[in-house]
């Protein structure tokens, strides 16, 4: 693969290369340590935060001219925030940038982890609006910060505890805390926790980047990601008495969609990669 | 009493400036026992009691804890996870003020089961007997156990707080004036029950208090504290009933009997 | 006869340091003794600190000088600058006291007031609570009385109550602050039995009785404090 040339008067990728290597030691230091969050000196980007600077520097840190990008928002490749994110880093880098989960070297994601297995030389970058997974039950930094290092994990299990106690199961569906590698526990950003599963033990490496908060963290390939759980109310994840209305997958994670006036609604896959590619196999066959 | 002391207490000193905070203070703590710190604001009782429970570290002087597995540990060579542990497993810390000992942002359920949980409890249903076994014991209506504190009254926080500490069976209880700022009939009910909870569990508890009531009713033995010394020491009854010195004396013939 | 108690020069000074230091001398140079299976009265005037003695005895006022000593396991102990330790014990153990008032409790019941000290030394409830039962029922306190806390019940009755509770344990050593002083003749005999009963158990008992029927029924010595003079014992006539 080769990169066409980019906009006159600014680097490759946007940031300067000193601070790309900072941010390619916080990486290598929170590959280190999975699940301990590493801070690092975000810098401004172009856009406001919560639209995904974390997750864009991490993205600048690690892009090569050999690399194919892809970037989803709420799984889809479409969307405003998945538009603009491809646009700019193909302005910015010339690399090529793709919707299909397949060709992607690097896949940069908010809400969604795609349905498509990963592979070994995939990077997934999420973007992060909270990294600190006890910071509902503890607003002090230097506190979560010490919980961390102490392993002092009792009150996760309170937000837990509290679902069971108010709903009769844990009605947490997304952000669901996970326990990575046996030791830090993590928030793995505000995906469904229909995704945690894939987490567990993937062959590619993810990164973790929360651009306000200036924070970095990890997961290496084939690493243990535990979502926590009760003995009497183990992790599930959820389910659909519905199939796509596009594609029929009874697999997928599925979003609602209202189609008319009169509030009928469908059920579709939220992958649209995943979505498109099971319709031109279908039409394929057929 | 042929037992072990369950702390040693050999010259703690923790000053803030001349006269405020703690010095020189030395006691064994024995198991079952209850040891009262009285003295009026600023005597340095509640800076002891935190030095005592491996809270703020003593400029000198140190405490030994007699574990559960026979161990003598300095308190101030300890991790501070070791630290912790001791203090949510072995131990119990009341405040004065629930909110302080509280999290007041989950169920009254969610709170007695805390320490269980980040003690390696993975069974909802475990935890929710538990919690409802204590609210019992601590005559809190069960049916509250999903409440958060902030509707709880003043006693039943207060109630709720002692309820957290007590369920991991702990040996060796602080309290930081755990009556203060109750009503009287409030007052009366919680004193009950801590006596009966003392008795029942065999705890050993350092307790904090400026009413000397409070102390003669719960405490077998008392340490008078004055600007951050230890001025007089004693059975409980013996330093109310024939105090020596001269501040202790004031302080009984200050007290108001209805 | 074991000596329990062995009282020597003691003296008792009170010092008053909020009011410019006064010193107030109750007595000086006691000598006592206590024997097993006898009863002790002290005796004498009002301010002669027959109380005073005997709260010393319960270390529950500090001796200014001198030795106070009981026997105690086997041994005889020193009180003067005991650890507490060791006075707990011997009050656990050896000593019973009975005061003039009962100290209230709020919301515990008549029952487990009185069964209390057993219940300290390891007895389990039932047992605990029949003895005390049957203390209660010798001492006339009605049983639709016993669940209530003590609080709100008449001074005789407090008093009996306060006597049940000195009585349930058979302490080696009893001291007795006036126990008669307000129940009438029917209850106030049952105390004198009670007392001897404990006599014939054992049990050394010293005692503060104003009424001159319950102390000439129970004395064994009469002890005489008079703080002006060397104190002297006297058999009992």
């Amino acid at each position: 693969m080769s990169s066409s040339p980019i906009r006159a008067g600014y680097n490759f990728a946007y940031l300067d290369e000193q601070t790309k290597r900072m941010i390619r030691r916080a990486l290598l230091k929170a590959v280190a340590i999975p699940g301990y969050q590493v801070p690092f000196g975000g810098r401004e980007m172009p856009m406001p935060y919560g639209w995904g600077t974390g997750g864009m520097q991490v993205t600048a840190a690690v892009i090569g001219h050999d690399d194919c990008l892809k970037v989803i928002d709420q799984g889809a490749d479409d969307t405003t925030n998945a538009v603009s994110i491809r646009a700019f880093f193909r302005d910015l880098t010339g690399v090529e940038t793709t919707e299909q989960t397949e060709e992607a070297t690097l896949i940069q994601t908010r809400h969604r982890i795609p349905e498509k297995p990963l592979r070994e030389d995939q990077i997934l970058i999420y973007q992060v609006p909270i990294p600190e997974p006890l910071r509902f039950i503890e607003p002090s930094e230097v506190e979560t910060r010490k919980m961390h290092a102490l392993e002092d994990y009792g009150v996760m299990h309170i937000k837990l505890y509290e679902d069971i106690a108010q709903f009769g199961h844990i009605a947490t569906a997304y952000a669901y805390p996970v326990q990575v590698n046996g030791r830090f526990v993590m928030d793995p950003s505000p995906i469904p926790k229909f995704d945690n599963p894939k987490m567990d033990n993937s062959p590619a490496l993810q990164l973790f980047g929360a651009g306000r908060e200036k924070r970095i963290y990890a997961v290496p390939p084939y690493t243990d990601v535990r979502s926590l759980d009760f003995e009497d109310h183990p992790f599930e994840v959820q389910r659909w008495e519905a199939s796509c209305a596009i594609c029929g997958s009874e697999e997928s994670f599925l979003d609602e969609v209202v189609m008319d006036d009169q509030g009928h609604h469908e059920f579709i896959c939220s992958d649209t990669d995943y979505c498109r590619t099971r319709l031109a196999q279908q039409e394929e066959s057929a | 009493m042929s037992t072990q002391p369950l702390l040693q207490v050999r010259e703690i000193t923790k000053l803030y400036a001349a006269n405020k905070g703690c010095a020189d203070v030395s006691f064994d703590l024995y198991p079952g026992e209850v040891l009262g710190i009285v003295g009026e604001s600023g005597s340095g009782k509640s800076t002891l009691l935190s030095c005592l429970s491996a809270r703020l570290a003593p400029d000198s002087g140190s405490i030994h804890y007699h574990n559960r597995a026979g161990e003598s540990l300095d308190l101030y060579s300890l991790s501070e996870s070791r630290q912790r542990q001791l203090q949510r497993t072995e131990w119990g810390i009341v405040h004065q003020h629930a909110r302080d000992g509280l999290r007041m942002g989950v169920s009254g359920g969610a709170n007695i089961g805390e320490r269980l949980m980040a003690t390696g409890e993975r069974h909802y249903g475990n935890l929710r007997g538990t919690a409802e076994q204590w609210m019992s014991d601590v005559e809190l209506d069960i049916d509250r156990i999903d409440d958060k504190p902030t509707t709880y009254s003043g006693g039943m926080q207060q109630r709720l707080q002692i309820a957290r500490n007590l369920v991991t069976h702990p040996r060796l209880v602080f309290m930081d004036e755990p009556t203060g700022g109750l009503d009287v009939s409030v007052q009366a009910r919680l004193l009950d029950l801590l006596r009966r909870l003392v008795t029942e569990l065999n705890l050993a508890v350092v307790i904090v208090t400026h009413d000397l009531a409070v102390a003669r009713l719960l405490a077998q033995r008392l340490i008078v504290m004055r600007r951050g010394e230890v001025v007089e020491t004693g059975l409980t009854d013996q330093v109310l009933d024939d105090p020596q010195h001269a501040y202790t004396q004031l302080l009984v013939s200050s007290v108001l009997t209805p | 006869m074991q000596t329990m108690i062995e009282v020597e020069g003691l003296t008792k000074v009170f010092t008053l340091h909020n009011q410019g230091g006064i010193q107030l001398p109750v007595f000086s140079g006691i000598d006592f003794r206590a024997r097993q299976r006898e009863c002790t009265v002290l005796f004498g005037e009002s301010g002669s600190g027959k109380s005073t003695l005997l709260r010393s005895l319960y270390a529950n006022y500090l001796p200014t000088s001198g030795s106070i000593r009981v026997f105690h396991r086997g041994e005889m102990v020193e009180l003067t600058g005991a650890p507490s330790q060791t006075l707990l014990d011997i009050r656990r153990e050896t000593i019973g006291y009975v005061s003039q008032f009962l100290r209230v409790i709020p919301r515990v019941s008549t029952l487990d007031v009185v069964a209390q000290p057993l219940r300290e030394r390891g007895v389990d409830q039932d047992r605990a609570h029949q003895c005390a039962g049957e203390l209660l029922e010798r001492l006339h306190i009605p049983e639709r009385l016993w669940s209530l806390p003590p609080g709100t019940f008449s001074g005789g009755e407090q008093q009996r109550v306060n006597i049940a509770r000195g009585f349930i344990v058979d302490y080696p050593i009893l001291l007795l602050d006036e126990p008669t002083a307000s129940l009438d003749q029917r209850n106030a005999s049952v105390v004198v039995e009670l007392i001897r009963e404990a006599r014939q158990r054992g049990s050394a008992i010293v005692g503060i009785f104003h009424d001159a029927d319950v102390r000439e029924a129970v004395a064994d010595h009469i002890f005489e404090i008079d703080p002006t003079q060397k104190s002297e014992s006297r058999a009992a006539s």
